[in-house]
């Protein structure tokens, strides 16, 4: 399977935004590259930047590998890119809205019932409740991967409580700090300002009742969620409050965080916990991660959470499937970024054409994410292949499968030296009140392992910078 | 400031506190059941290291003797002894992460890398020199930190809450060691026991580190009630009572002025502090130092309970 590589064309020509960059690295020395590797390793360490793999006792805090060869995008190509992400998420927004209202899209057959109402991540709860200002995915991370030299395919849009953000921020730090002399041969464009844009994002969303400037606080699950750092350093980035749930309390529909100085109100929560622990009084009433009322004050529209309850329902695979579909439904326009042609395993034509073609395919689980219970046809054995085959004749709705796409390969430093890896990409897009927002940049994920296709962290991925260069 | 960062800054100190009296606890002990005069001493120097760091109860319920080897296992590394240095060190991680973004990065260093290193001293048995290196780490990773917050903190609510953490374990601390050893200390016509050994009076300004201190302000042979007097109402002795509530009046202080508004805890402190510039070594004795001690340790832990309630919850 011949991938498309960034850097070099077929030929062996380099590129022209990789020019710099393959003369660069064609001249320093390997032995500088591991050194500059170590100390990117030290510094991670160091400021604690790590992450928890579920399952894994002995190791619950891990770093994220990083690459220090920075992946580059052109002004032409992010454009492109930017403006089918904000296409994408306005249509995943409007989705949002129809399903917890007037349910148009199902009416007009596009989109089957059960799709929405046995989807797991649906909240009835939600079922005709307005959320403040109609916006429901304030913050979403769409993974994209590349083809070809004009082919962007959306891979997942991720609307829950999409993370990875942070790496994509202390990612650029750290090659400024590295590697100085490489950015002042290149006009990138910088990402430090997306805190801004968030905060931004966040406070054009409280709601109307909340005064001139809002209070944004973020909710996290605690020091012992996976993606607890991140947490951390954007309430530190922001400025705002990182609360946990017995840091909120509600009083007469009213929500207020505990200070030292007594209760003070909470206009906006960018909450990182899931609909399922937000409030125990309406989820599950084991969690001791929520905020007993939190729900009932939400309802009576006097705090804005961001995401709203209930934006799960997109993430779904088999919801995935029809995005096309529910881009020219609600905004009359042709999408801009394609979709990998699926198979929705439940539909029996599909199922059986899966099933004959297995070891050629790429089968994911319809509510997966991370990159587990995934299956890459090309690259399981044969032992793997019946096993998922089990699964699909069993559970059949609960799979849908794609063909293998040849991702997109960027030069990292492995160590064999520098050779292609294949890469996606998680570009974060903001939608406030005002405006969307997408930060010229986003998480490059690569897998390190030569021919590996999954690049998630819990799968032994690492990550890259990602410069989109101005002009 | 949320409520719950302030306490994690609290807890975080108090831990870091903990772990270093009892380091010093144990080094003292250590000292002195090594020397011979010991030999005749009719207390076992390791039940007092044990009801100095207040974990009796627990520990009964897990051992049968208390000697060298099991006091220093418990107090030291002992899962089962919330209290452990261990645990103090692993607890103090904890909450500093949890207050991450309230911490200079120079406190984060030093905490994160007292943790990773006592990943070191895990597993094994360890030997006698390595105990010793143990317990040096320990207190360095103390000075570490308590040094960092000093040096590197804004002057503000969250610099307030760190420091009171540490000065009421502090003052707990030296209040037990004298609760401990308070019949060691009784004036000379008041002796209870046998001839009373320099090696106890010692080891007493060694588990607080004062001996040179000693010397500094005496400037006379070692003398139990003097002793008494530095641990107590001295003023220039940052481990004694006096000092440890002149700073935690004064933290209360900068704290309400900060917030605009006093309360039960700045009275509290305010009342102690009082008591103590007001006493004198006489009165204490004649009224009997035990009991002062045991209602000072009282007290202080209702102050605890007050910063708790008012600020922190």
């Amino acid at each position: 399977m011949a991938a498309f590589d960034e850097m070099r064309a077929p030929d062996g020509s380099v590129r022209p935004a990789y020019a710099k960059l393959a003369d660069w690295l064609g001249r320093v020395p390997p032995d500088v590259l591991s050194y500059r590797r170590r100390e990117a390793e030290f510094i991670f360490r160091r400021m604690g930047i790590t992450f928890a793999v579920y399952g894994e006792a002995e190791a619950t805090e891990r770093l994220i590998p990083f690459d220090i060869i920075p992946r580059i995008l052109t002004a032409a190509e992010w454009t492109q890119l930017a403006k089918g992400l904000e296409q994408r998420v306005k249509a995943l927004n409007a989705y949002l809205r129809d399903i917890y209202s007037k349910r148009e899209i199902l009416r007009a057959g596009i989109i089957p019932d059960d799709l929405v109402f046995r989807n797991p991540a649906f909240r009835p709860e939600m079922n005709c409740k307005p959320v403040p200002h109609d916006l429901y995915v304030q913050i979403a991370g769409i993974d994209v991967v590349r083809t070809d030299a004009d082919t962007f395919y959306v891979l997942e849009d991720n609307a829950r409580v999409p993370s990875g953000v942070s790496y994509m921020l202390e990612n650029r730090e750290i090659m400024l700090r590295l590697f100085p002399e490489l950015f002042s041969g290149h006009r990138v464009a910088p990402v430090e300002n997306y805190t801004d844009e968030l905060l931004a994002t966040l406070k054009s969303v409280a709601p109307p009742s909340a005064p001139g400037d809002p209070t944004v606080v973020l909710l996290t699950p605690g020091i012992y969620n996976s993606a607890y750092f991140e947490h951390s350093f954007l309430a530190d980035k922001l400025g705002v409050e990182l609360v946990e749930g017995r840091d909120l309390l509600v009083k007469s529909n009213v929500v207020y965080m505990r200070t030292t100085e007594g209760p003070k109100r909470v206009d906006v929560i960018y909450r990182r916990v899931d609909d399922d622990f937000l409030d125990p009084l309406m989820f599950r009433p084991d969690s001791m991660l929520g905020v007993p009322g939190l729900m009932s004050a939400y309802h009576a529209g006097n705090v804005t959470l961001a995401n709203a309850v209930g934006t799960g329902v997109v993430d779904d695979k088999a919801v995935y499937s029809y995005m096309p579909e529910i881009v020219k439904f609600y905004l009359g326009e042709e999408p801009l970024l394609k979709n990998v042609p699926t198979w929705r395993c439940r539909e029996e034509a599909h199922l059986k054409e899966v099933l004959d073609r297995l070891p050629e395919l790429v089968v994911k689980e319809t509510h997966g994410s991370g990159g587990y219970g995934m299956l890459v046809g090309p690259m399981a054995d044969k032992k793997t292949i019946e096993v998922f085959r089990q699964k699909l004749k069993q559970a059949p709705e609960g799979f849908i499968a794609q063909p293998t796409l040849a991702l997109s390969t960027c030069p990292t430093f492995v160590e064999e030296g520098v050779a292609p890896r294949h890469v996606d990409l998680r570009p974060f897009v903001l939608m406030g009140r005002d405006r969307v927002r997408v930060v010229p940049g986003g998480l490059t994920r690569v897998a390190l392992k030569q021919g590996s296709l999954v690049v998630n962290s819990s799968q032994g991925g690492g990550t890259k910078d990602t410069w989109v260069l101005d002009r | 400031m949320l409520s719950r960062t302030a306490s994690n800054l609290y807890w975080l100190s108090r831990n870091m506190e903990r772990a270093e009296c009892l380091a010093r606890i144990l080094d003292a002990t250590h000292r002195l059941t090594s020397l011979p005069q010991a030999e005749g001493s009719t207390t076992n120097e390791w039940d007092s290291a044990i009801a100095t760091a207040a974990c009796a109860q627990p520990f009964k319920v897990n051992y049968e003797e208390a000697n060298e080897e099991t006091v220093t296992e418990f107090l030291a590394f002992s899962p089962y002894n919330p209290a452990s240095i261990r645990n103090c060190l692993e607890t103090a991680r904890q909450n500093a992460r949890a207050v991450r973004t309230a911490l200079t990065v120079e406190m984060w260093d030093a905490i994160n890398g007292a943790w990773h290193e006592l990943k070191k001293f895990g597993g094994k048995k360890l030997s006698s020199d390595d105990f010793t290196q143990f317990l040096s780490f320990v207190k360095q990773a103390s000075l570490a930190y308590d040094g960092s917050a000093y040096r590197t903190m804004l002057r503000n609510d969250a610099y307030w809450f760190s420091r009171l953490g540490i000065l009421i374990e502090r003052a707990d601390a030296t209040a037990r060691i004298l609760d401990v050893k308070y019949h060691v200390l009784l004036p000379a016509k008041e002796r209870v026991g046998g001839p009373l050994d320099y090696f106890q009076w010692a080891s007493i300004l060694r588990s607080v580190s004062a001996l040179t201190s000693y010397y500094w302000v005496y400037q006379e042979s070692v003398k139990p009630w003097l002793v008494a007097d530095l641990l107590i109402l001295n003023r220039q002795m940052p481990r004694s009572l006096a000092s440890c509530y002149e700073n935690l009046s004064r933290y209360l202080d900068d704290l309400a002025q900060f917030y605009g508004r006093q309360g039960n805890s700045q009275r509290l402190a305010r009342t102690m502090l009082t008591k103590l510039s007001n006493a004198t070594m006489d009165d204490i004795f004649q009224s009997g130092l035990h009991e002062f001690i045991g209602n000072f340790i009282v007290d202080n832990n209702r102050l605890g309970a007050a910063i708790t309630e008012q600020y922190l919850t």
